[in-house]
Formats: C-alpha cells, sequence, structure tokens
C-alpha cells in the first residue's frame, strides 16, 4: 500500500494531505509527500498496485468533513479552476485514467477545507478531519 | 456557457492561459469595433515588495512571480543586479545558468505544446480528453516534462521556485557526475522533440500572417538565453540600459498589466517566433534541419505556427543541455563574492514567452531603492489585441461559437502567463 500526501504546507488547510502524511509516519507508517503535480504524482504512484491518496478539497461541506472517493468508482472528477499552468489533483486522475496510468485501487481521502491563506495555519475543524482520516488509514492497514 | 439574443457568447472559464483575464471582442457587422484583452487580475505590486530588501533576496523574491518560469526571473534579476555591483561571473557558471534555463524551456514548451495549445488543434477541450486518442503524444510529454524538471531540480534545489540561483553564481553548484546522470533522459528527450516538432506539422494550421515587429535578444555565437543586445527585424539594436528608452508602458483602463509599446510605433511580438526569426542561424544544425524540414521559413509570420517552432526550440534546449553537460567544469567557487555598492543594473533574458526585463538600483547597503520589472506576457499583450483584431475580422461567416474558439486558440499562440503580467480569461463576441 503506497500513501501520498499532497498540498502545499504554506497555503493553510491545502497542507492537510502533507499533515496526515507525517501523521502516518511519525506512528511508523511509510508515507510520500508530493506537491500534487501531475508527473510527480504520476511518477509516485508508478508501479504501485494500491494507493491512498489525501488532499484538501473543496465540496461545500462542512470544513474538516473527511471524504472519501474510490478513483475507479467515483464520478468523473472535475476542478474548475479554469487553470492554466498548474494541473490540479483532479486533473491529473482525469488524466492517468485517459491515459491507463491509474493504480489499480486508488482511494482518494479529501479533507474539507476552510481556508488557503497564505503561510496560515490549518484550521482547527480540519485538524481534526487530519487525525479522522489517520485513525482511517490506520484502520485499513491493521 | 450562454447565447444572449444570438450574438454574444460568452464562455466563463478559457482554460489553457495562466491567470485571470477575458477577451472581448466587439463585431459590427463585417468589422471589428473593439477588442480588449481584460486582464482583472489584481496587480501584483513585487516593484513595491523589493524596495528595501537586499539584493541578495531578489531571485527568490521575484522567483515567486511564476511557477512556470520562476528561472527567468532569476536570471534577469541575478544578470542585472551583477551588472549594477561590476562583478563578472565564472564560465562555468555562465554555462549553468544556460543549462538551468534549458530546463526551464524543456518544462514550459513541452506544457505548452502538448497540454495547452495542441487540444486547438484537434478539437478537443482539454488534454485529458486528448490524450484518450492521442496516449502516446501525452505519455511521452510527460516524461519530456518531467526530464525538464530533472535539470531545474538538480541545478535549483527544487522543481517548482528554486532555490539556488544566487547574485553572483549559485548557492551550490554540481559535480560532472550529476550531469552526467542527465545524459540519457537528454538523448532520449532530443529524440523526442525531433519527433514533436513533426508531430505538430500534421496539425491543421488557419491561414494568418502578420507584419510583425519581432523583438528578442541576439548573441553573437549562441542562441541567447542570458546575453546579448535587444534586436528587432525593424533595426532596433540596443543594449538591456537602452530598453526604457525605445520602449515604454501604457496604462490602459481595462487591464490591471500595463502595455508595453515601442515608443512611436506601437505593438510588437516576443517569444518563440521572435527568437528563431532573429537567431535561426544560431540554432544547431540538428535544430535547423528539424525546421527546415518541417517547412519552415523564415521569416514565419504565422502566429499559428508557433507551435512548431516552440517544438524546434525544445529540440534546441535538449542539444544545448548536452552540450553544456560535455564541456561543464565545475568552477572554483559557486559564486564569486557580491559586495555591497551603489549601482544601476538592468539585464534582459529569454524566459520561454519572450523577452523579460528588470532593472534595479542598489545603494551602498546593498538595499534595492527602485525595481523594475516587465515580463513578456505584458509586452504581448497590445500585440494580442492587434491580431485578434485581424484574425476575427476573418472569422466573421463563422458561427459564434467556432469563431470564439478559434480566437482562443489565437491567444494561445502567445502562450499567455497572465500571472506574471500582473489569472481565466472569459471570451465574449458581441456582434451588432
Amino acid at each position: 500500500m503506497l500513501i501520498i500526501g499532497c498540498g502545499n504546507r504554506d497555503r493553510g488547510d491545502d497542507a492537510a494531505g502533507i499533515l496526515a502524511a507525517e501523521r502516518l509516519r511519525s506512528r511508523g507508517i511509510a508515507a510520500e509527500i508530493c506537491s500534487g503535480e501531475s508527473s510527480a504524482l504520476l511518477e509516485a504512484w508508478a508501479g504501485a498496485a494500491e494507493v491512498i491518496l489525501v488532499d484538501a478539497v473543496q465540496t461545500g461541506s462542512p470544513a474538516g468533513t473527511v471524504h472519501m472517493w474510490d478513483a475507479h468508482h467515483a464520478p468523473t472528477l472535475h476542478t474548475s479552476t479554469g487553470s492554466t499552468h498548474g494541473f490540479g489533483l483532479a486533473e491529473t486522475i482525469e488524466l492517468a485514467r485517459s491515459l491507463g496510468r491509474l493504480p489499480a485501487k486508488l482511494k482518494i481521502y479529501g479533507v474539507e477545507a476552510e481556508t488557503f491563506a497564505i503561510g496560515s495555519n490549518v484550521s482547527p475543524q480540519v485538524d481534526r478531519g487530519i487525525d479522522e482520516v489517520v485513525r482511517r488509514v490506520l484502520l485499513e492497514l491493521s | 456557457m450562454t447565447v444572449t439574443g444570438g450574438r454574444t457568447i460568452k464562455v466563463d472559464t478559457l482554460a489553457r492561459v495562466e491567470g485571470e483575464g477575458a477577451l472581448y471582442i466587439r463585431m459590427a457587422g463585417d468589422r471589428v469595433a473593439d477588442v480588449k484583452l481584460k486582464i482583472y487580475e489584481p496587480p501584483r505590486l513585487f516593484e513595491a515588495f523589493l524596495r528595501g530588501r537586499h539584493f541578495s533576496e531578489a531571485p527568490d523574491i521575484t522567483a515567486r512571480i511564476c511557477g512556470i518560469c520562476p528561472i527567468a526571473y532569476q536570471m534577469s534579476a541575478v544578470h542585472a543586479i551583477e551588472r549594477a555591483l561590476g562583478i563578472s561571473i565564472d564560465p562555468a557558471v555562465r554555462l549553468l545558468r544556460r543549462l538551468f534555463y534549458c530546463g526551464e524551456w524543456i518544462e514550459s514548451h513541452t506544457l505548452h505544446i502538448f497540454m495547452l495549445h495542441a487540444p486547438d488543434y484537434l478539437g478537443y477541450p482539454d488534454v485529458i480528453q486528448m490524450a484518450v486518442d492521442h496516449r502516446e503524444v501525452v505519455d511521452k510529454a510527460l516524461r519530456l516534462k518531467k526530464i525538464g524538471n530533472r535539470i531545474v531540480h538538480l541545478l535549483g534545489g527544487r522543481e517548482i521556485h528554486p532555490i539556488s540561483a544566487a547574485v553572483g553564481g549559485f548557492h551550490k553548484t554540481p559535480t560532472r557526475n550529476q550531469l552526467r546522470d542527465l545524459v540519457e533522459d537528454l538523448e532520449w528527450a532530443l529524440e523526442a522533440s525531433l519527433e514533436a516538432v513533426r508531430w505538430t506539422t500534421t496539425l491543421p494550421f488557419p491561414e494568418f500572417e502578420q507584419d510583425y515587429e519581432f523583438v528578442a535578444l541576439r548573441h553573437p555565437d549562441e542562441y541567447p538565453f542570458n546575453e546579448g543586445r535587444l534586436v528587432s527585424n525593424h533595426g532596433i539594436d540596443i543594449e538591456a540600459a537602452e530598453y526604457e528608452d525605445r520602449f515604454t508602458e501604457l496604462h490602459v483602463k481595462h487591464s490591471n498589466a500595463l502595455h508595453s509599446v515601442i515608443r512611436g510605433r506601437g505593438s510588437y511580438h516576443v517569444g518563440p517566433l521572435a527568437r528563431f526569426n532573429l537567431n535561426f542561424d544560431k540554432l544547431p544544425e540538428v535544430a535547423r534541419k528539424a525546421a527546415t524540414d518541417a517547412g519552415l521559413k523564415l521569416p514565419v509570420r504565422n502566429p499559428f505556427r508557433s507551435i512548431t517552432v516552440r517544438a524546434v526550440e525544445l529540440v534546441f534546449a535538449c542539444a544545448e543541455a548536452l552540450r553544456v553537460i560535455r564541456e561543464y567544469q565545475p568552477p572554483a567557487l559557486p559564486r564569486v563574492e557580491a559586495p555591497n555598492r551603489t549601482g544601476v543594473g538592468h539585464a534582459i533574458t529569454e524566459a520561454p514567452r519572450g523577452i523579460l526585463y528588470h532593472r534595479y538600483a542598489i545603494d551602498d547597503n546593498g538595499l534595492i531603492t527602485a525595481a523594475k520589472i516587465i515580463p513578456p506576457t505584458s509586452q504581448n499583450q497590445r500585440r494580442i489585441e492587434d491580431d485578434l483584431r485581424e484574425y476575427a475580422a476573418q472569422l466573421v461567416a463563422w458561427p459564434l461559437e467556432e469563431a470564439t474558439l478559434k480566437c482562443e486558440q489565437a491567444v494561445r499562440c502567445y502562450d499567455p502567463c497572465i500571472s506574471c503580467a500582473t489569472h481565466f480569461l472569459k471570451v465574449v463576441i458581441d456582434r451588432d
């Protein structure tokens, strides 16, 4: 099982995936940290059959809500950043699907984010959400 | 998308450009009455952030202007500051800076050719849809981009917003063996780039040519990155220090990015087409042959052909990277001392999307007292509007939806980086 936490440490709740990976590491679980940039992410999971991704998400739910999707069964993921030069996690997953490069099992834990303010800490609700992701991942591994 | 009264198309999100802006075209019958490239992204005020900071911070602060071309910002910053301080760099550092730029061009050009622009030519809404039918092309593009990332990571310490560039050199320079590790990848990349040139020639190109004033650096011995005189096909031949005498920035109400114009003349064209047309003879044989075999004839004046020219520049960047790696001997010191000294320095370097001008004034404590940064997209902004004015007129008989897509494609020929210039592009065509 490969665990990858994605995000940006310096953008508030966007650090959720990275913090989840670090908290798993502190419990002796190997976890990768990735910016979420597409070629890096495709490379990170190349050859892995089972992958868990953790990232911050925005769906309109209350901050800190933990979502879980199976990339093979979820409806097409879509982000509407209108962007640009940066490809987000959702686009990367869809690109991997087009290219036949999705891991056989890919589970995504999304922690509902509230703020992406530069330099801010994760919000308390998101902090609790990260702990819940860690608890659920540990449960899966046990 | 909404259609209002049959005469207005509104695309709320034009993807595949960097930044937030909108394009507005108003037609009065067969005539284009108004074209506005509206950049509403707020001004970013980097020039003001720089004032009062020590010059050694400028490469790291300006790298933050753009996630795609941070090296361009670092290179223009270090060269301008080195000129202000009157210091010269080790020839090995000069070589490494060329290699650093090769990495950025490979990343940026690959992204633009395959992910952002090719879907326009092939009629896909995005690269994700394109990848279903063109899996091999997209797979190769991802690998190519990764190779660019490797170069940037090795020299810059990390892939995005690298941290190793410094006034006087680098904080750390690589060993010969570290560079040799890149050779196998780069040899593959060179072949893949040659294939990319051939592939782009299979795309359908709109017939559209303009009498552009092309502006680019020109160096006596090499295809330009960091050095050279600024030249144009209409007689400009100046040093970076003279840039503000020949070019000026205008504020227009509809854009938060200033429009650059040539004083007394107007718009001009910077980027791959300009570099290629003005420096074809400086390309290595492998790139010249690829261009000729692809049917490119000088001067290339069809902006839609820029996709092939970018691919030729990919060939150049891979060949140049391999040359640098062959010749590289580590410098005695990663960087020369940069003492505090009063001075003013200017530099122009070739960012992937065109010339990037920086000017710094420094006081005797090494603090920046004034900074000026003119990114390529603000230099192309007026030219993009001029192109649209001509191009939209050719599309009057087209259904609005298709005309809109064509206009978006025309904008993307310039690979605009709106974040640099001041982020979404919304396109509206109004037909009276």
